[in-house]
Formats: structure tokens, C-alpha cells, sequence
């Protein structure tokens, strides 16, 4: 196994993360029902404790977190997108928990520095992917309301899926095959559940590039804003 | 089932291999799928299980309280029912 | 009839009321379908109600700061935090629930006001070391109050004391240690522990409710053995334990009469102000609205998403199981 740390790649993977695991954690207090809470907080738990391994491996935890500028933060913009309503939150969820699967499976599986951990989370993220899968199907085959939301978010959100598939510098990752594999689980799940594939482009026409690049969307700036204050407040402080 | 209103489940953890499911709690879920996810999130979120059982709660029949006597109390009187009713000689092995 | 339907009231009162009154006294436990009293039952409904919407409503002043920890290792803890109480309030309501009262009959009230949660949760966390204060005193108070309760007479809200118990020592000494770092870090950081503990104190010594000569269920709830110790007994434990571990804190109380008594050999401490407690509990506290707003809105929000849920189960039926 090599034991040099690809930095962009060990970036991108953390900051998926930390960025998912910060948005979930915004809806404390605010699930639709108790047990809600417990099973988003499980699952921002299990993506924070990822994001921190990940990060450990190319410098301090905490200095990357709350000390970089937003240029610097290599997630997708999928992840940073707004909670939005419950279906909003479930859509990318699946689109998300589903690529990081096959992500990981493929990592686990390869001979890199992050396969012990790839092996790990593998696990956990299929736990997320079976959450997301049963309340997409649920959403989509409940109430009018529901099917009308849940169509709604996952059209909304799926111009940041094609980022998730873009190559990205020290991961041997194969590509096409994650892209084919993801999008044959995402079929399925919205057959399922009686919805229909979105339609549309999988990216925006921004040369400027995405989040993998350092370019972010604006609700990405505020979350930064808030996640950074005060751990910027006291310069060299302990916590 | 209408409305909101999701039906109550009662939830048997296994906390390791070679014991039985145990009663944790209860919980509610709209199904049991759902039910068993909810149980694995809320029971077992410090490694307190190994496997779940859920089970709707208005399917389990209990004993009545007032038919405590006639169900238990015939029990009670029949000690030749456990090992220790037995004198056996000292030095007797494996018994 | 199922498991946790309530039994009426048989004719032969009395002798049921000997047979539970004897039951109490031995120190055995009451299960859901053995024949209580009408008030016992209320009294027990009410009770774990108000335990269960403190825990969710308990939620909201700590979610508050999940998004801005400073550290992710804070983060972490605060998040898996906030998940208990989410956890403790389910146990709770199901604890409830076996005297027949249903979770949503029992949101419906809180989200009345009809029903109460404690009236710490009313006030606001203003910085990070609130944090910390909450977990050290409002939780230290809590466990005070709650450990006697895992002996209850009521079994399933006793068990459900255990579990909590056992979950919460890890909510104080997370408090305890984000205090002491605080404490022991930059000037700033230790203003910020010691402001956060001179808001907290006093309230969190009204946790334990009214002084026992004003305390109206207090008699009949020792009695029955729902309640184990006076509020004033529990009260005077807690500032005795407090004492010493604010001096390991590096921080001081605010109360100019708290002195150790030789004779008593407990610390005396100073009058509480019972106006504020009553005037927080009627409604005026400075987060009554914003708490209650926020659960309900929670709960509205997430309607349609409980409906779909339940129309899915309705149409697949147990095929899903």
C-alpha cells in the first residue's frame, strides 16, 4: 500500500463529508417526527467521524475546518445544497449516499491509503443508502403531496449529480463504471417508488467548474460563515 | 390506518450471540421496515444489539392481572420441578 | 384488549386498592395493567409527560449551537448529545403511552400548552459556554432529580430511568470537561464560562421545584413512591455536590451566602427568587414563545411527511413487512 496522501483527494472526500454531516445537523430540533431525529443524527454522526479521519490524514482536523476559505473546500455542491423540506433532504441523500457506496466499495477494494477507512464507512453508507431508498419510496408512493415534493427535489437537485462523477487527482477510481453503477441504483429506487428519472442536464454551463474546483453556491458561503465563527473569534484558542 | 397517527411497535434486542431477544422498549414507525430501522437507530445506537425483533404492539395478548392467581399460583407448589428438590450423596459427579 | 389498555375501575374497590397500596409499600414495582388509582394514573400520565417534553423541548436550546461548535470533536459530542435527548424523550413517551395516553394525544397538549416541560429550557444559550453550563448544572440537577426515580413504583417509567440515567452521566462530564478547558484557556474564554455559570445557577436550583412546604403533588406523590425524596432534600444534595466541583472549575457560584455549615454539615445558600420561577413557569420567561413556536412548527412541517409515510403502509400493507 502507498503510504503518500493524495491531499485533493483526501479534500474532496472529507469535506463531502463535513459539509453533509453540517447540513444534517441543521435539522435538530426540526424532524418531522422524533424518530427522525434520532436516524438523521445517526447518520451526521457516522459522516462527521469520516470527515474527521479523512482530514486527519493531510493536517489538523479542526485548522482545516475552520480555517480555510471557501475557494479551499473541495466538496460538491450537491452536499452543501439548503435542507430544504424533508423530501429535499431525502433527494440528496440518495443521490449522495448512493454514489459514496460504490465510492468507498471501490476504495475498500483498492491499494490506497484510504482503503481501511473506505472499508469502514462502506458499511455505514449503506446503512444511509437503505434510509434514503426507504423513504424515497415512501415519499414517492404516499400522498399526492408527498410524490408532488419528492418529484419536485429530486428534479431540483439533479444539475449537482454529474459533479459527483468528475475524475478527481490521486483517486483510482473508475469512473464510468461508478456512474453507470449509480445511475442503475437510481433507476431502480425511483421505478420503486413510481417516480420517474429527472430529465435535464447533470450540470450547470458554468465554465468556472464546481465545487470540486473550489467553486461553490452561495448558501455554501453562509454555512461557512456560521460553522467558522466562532472558532475564528479566538484565534489559537483550545476547545 | 388514517391521518398522521404511525402505530406503536414493541422492540426485542439481542444484545450478543447465544442469549435471547429481550424487551428494550417500544417505539413507532408506519410499518415494520421502517419499525426496524427506527429500533436499530434508538436501541442499539451504543452497540446494545446484535439483532431486532419489532412487533406491533396490539398484536401481543397478555395475561390479565386477575388472572394472576389461576395462570401462576398452580406453578408454585410443584418444586419437584426444579434440580434442587433432589438430595444426592456427596461424591456424586456430574449430576 | 391490548397490552397497555387501561383497566376500569372493578367494583371491589377496595380490596384492590389494599392489594396496590401493599404492593407500594413492599417496594414492588406497579405494571401497566395492574389496577391503580384513578389519581395515581394521572398523576403518573402527567409526570412522565412533562419528563418526556422537557427532553424534546430540552433539544432546541443546545441544537442551537451544533452548527457553530468550535471544534469537531465538540461537535461530535454535542450532536450524539442532542440525539439522546431525542432518544430519552421516546422512552418516555412509551413509558406513557402503557397507561393508554398516546404520544400525539400528549404533543397536542404540549403543543397547546397545555401540558408543561421544564422551565429551564426557557432560557436562552447565548454563547458556547452555555454549552458547558447546561451540561454541568442543568443535567447535574436532572440526574439529581432522576437516579431516585429509577426506583419509582411505576416499572416502565423506572426502566426507562435507568436507560436515561445511564446515558445522561456522559451529558454532565461533557459539560464538566467543556467548562474546565474553557476555564483553563485564554481570559476570554474563562469570562465565558464564569458569565455562562452565573446565568445558570439560579435557575438551575429552581429545577427542583417549589420549597416542600409550598409544593402542591408533593405529599401524595412520596407516598405512592413516584416521588423518593423532597425538593428541597434533592436541592440541598446538588448545591453540596456543586460546591467543590466549581472550585475544580476555577469558577464561583453568584451567591454571596454560600458557606459550608458545620453544624447542618451541608452549604447554606442564599434565597431564591421564587417570583422569576413563577413568572417563567406562567408563561413569561424569555424563550416561553420561541420554544413553543419552534415545536410546533416542527411538528406541522413534518405533517405531510407522517401522513405519507402511514398512506404507503396503508396501501402495501404488511406485504412490507
Amino acid at each position: 500500500m502507498t503510504t503518500v496522501v493524495p491531499e485533493r483527494a483526501a479534500l474532496a472526500l472529507g469535506d463531502d463529508a463535513l459539509v453533509l454531516s453540517h447540513r444534517l445537523g441543521e435539522w435538530a430540533g426540526h424532524a418531522p417526527v422524533l424518530e427522525e431525529e434520532v436516524a438523521l443524527a445517526n447518520i451526521a454522526l457516522d459522516l462527521l467521524g469520516q470527515a474527521r479521519t479523512l482530514l486527519s490524514l493531510v493536517g489538523d482536523e479542526d485548522d482545516l475546518a475552520f480555517l480555510r476559505e471557501e475557494r479551499a473546500f473541495r466538496n460538491v455542491q450537491l452536499v452543501e445544497q439548503p435542507n430544504g423540506d424533508f423530501a429535499h433532504t431525502i433527494a440528496r441523500q440518495l443521490y449522495f449516499s448512493a454514489y459514496q457506496e460504490l465510492l468507498y466499495g471501490q476504495l475498500a477494494a483498492s491499494d490506497t491509503v484510504f482503503a481501511p477507512l473506505a472499508a469502514k464507512a462502506v458499511k455505514e453508507v449503506a446503512y444511509h443508502r437503505d434510509h434514503a431508498e426507504h423513504w424515497t419510496l415512501r415519499l414517492g408512493d404516499g400522498t399526492d403531496e408527498s410524490r408532488r415534493r419528492m418529484r419536485h427535489a429530486l428534479d431540483a437537485l439533479w444539475r449537482y449529480t454529474g459533479e459527483l462523477f468528475e475524475p478527481v487527482e490521486g483517486l483510482p477510481v473508475d469512473g464510468p463504471a461508478l456512474r453507470e453503477g449509480w445511475l442503475g441504483r437510481i433507476t431502480g429506487v425511483l421505478e420503486r417508488a413510481g417516480l420517474a428519472l429527472p430529465e435535464g442536464p447533470q450540470h450547470t454551463p458554468w465554465a468556472a467548474g464546481g465545487g470540486r474546483q473550489g467553486i461553490h453556491t452561495e448558501p455554501f458561503g453562509r454555512m461557512l460563515a456560521e460553522m467558522q465563527h466562532l472558532h475564528r473569534s479566538h484565534p489559537g484558542a483550545s476547545w | 390506518m388514517t391521518g398522521t397517527d404511525w402505530p406503536l411497535w414493541e422492540v426485542f434486542v439481542r444484545s450478543r450471540r447465544g442469549l435471547s431477544h429481550t424487551h428494550a422498549g417500544s417505539l413507532h414507525a408506519p410499518d415494520a421496515e421502517m419499525a426496524l430501522r427506527n429500533a436499530r437507530d434508538l436501541y442499539t445506537r451504543r452497540s446494545e444489539g446484535v439483532s431486532i425483533w419489532v412487533v406491533p404492539s396490539a398484536a401481543v395478548t397478555a395475561s390479565s392481572p386477575d388472572e394472576k392467581d389461576p395462570f401462576f399460583e398452580p406453578a408454585a407448589d410443584k418444586p419437584y420441578r426444579h434440580p434442587t428438590f433432589y438430595e444426592i450423596p456427596e461424591g456424586v459427579q456430574h449430576l | 384488549m391490548t397490552a397497555t389498555a387501561p383497566e376500569t375501575e372493578a367494583p371491589d374497590t377496595a380490596g384492590l386498592e389494599a392489594v396496590f397500596e401493599a404492593a407500594v409499600a413492599a417496594d414492588e414495582r406497579i405494571e401497566p395493567r395492574d389496577w391503580m388509582p384513578d389519581a395515581y394514573r394521572a398523576t403518573l400520565v402527567r409526570q412522565m409527560a412533562q419528563h418526556a417534553h422537557s427532553e424534546i423541548i430540552g433539544m432546541q436550546p443546545e441544537a442551537n449551537w451544533i452548527t457553530r461548535a468550535p471544534s469537531l470533536r465538540r461537535k461530535a459530542i454535542l450532536m450524539a448529545k442532542v440525539q439522546d435527548e431525542a432518544g430519552h424523550g421516546l422512552y418516555l413517551y412509551s413509558a406513557a403511552e402503557t397507561l393508554g395516553t398516546g404520544r400525539e394525544e400528549l404533543l397536542d397538549k404540549l403543543h397547546a400548552g397545555r401540558q408543561r416541560y421544564s422551565s429551564i429550557f426557557n432560557y436562552p444559550t447565548l454563547t458556547w459556554a452555555d454549552v458547558g453550563a447546561i451540561g454541568w448544572l442543568v443535567d447535574g440537577a436532572a440526574i439529581t432529580n432522576q437516579v431516585p426515580l429509577c426506583r419509582c413504583s411505576y416499572g416502565p417509567y423506572a426502566r426507562a430511568m435507568v436507560r436515561i440515567c445511564k446515558e445522561e452521566s456522559f451529558h454532565q462530564r461533557q459539560g464538566y470537561e467543556l467548562l474546565l478547558t474553557l476555564s483553563r484557556g485564554t481570559p476570554a474564554q474563562h469570562a465565558m464560562a464564569q458569565d455562562a455559570v452565573d446565568r445558570w445557577w439560579w435557575p438551575s436550583l429552581m429545577m427542583f421545584g417549589p420549597p416542600d412546604d409550598a409544593s402542591a403533588h408533593s405529599a401524595q406523590s412520596m407516598a405512592w413512591k413516584i416521588k423518593r425524596h423532597s425538593n428541597d432534600e434533592l436541592r440541598q444534595r446538588f448545591v453540596d455536590i456543586c460546591v467543590p466541583q466549581a472550585e475544580s472549575l476555577g469558577l464561583t457560584l453568584p451567591d454571596p451566602d454560600l458557606r459550608w455549615n458545620e453544624e447542618r454539615g451541608h452549604y447554606d445558600f442564599g434565597p431564591i427568587d421564587w417570583d422569576e420561577f413563577h413568572e417563567v413557569l406562567r408563561g413569561n420567561g424569555p424563550c416561553n414563545d420561541q420554544r413553543l413556536a419552534q415545536r410546533r412548527r416542527a411538528h406541522e412541517e413534518g405533517a405531510w411527511v407522517r401522513e405519507a409515510a402511514a398512506a404507503y403502509a396503508a396501501k402495501h400493507g404488511e406485504a412490507t413487512a
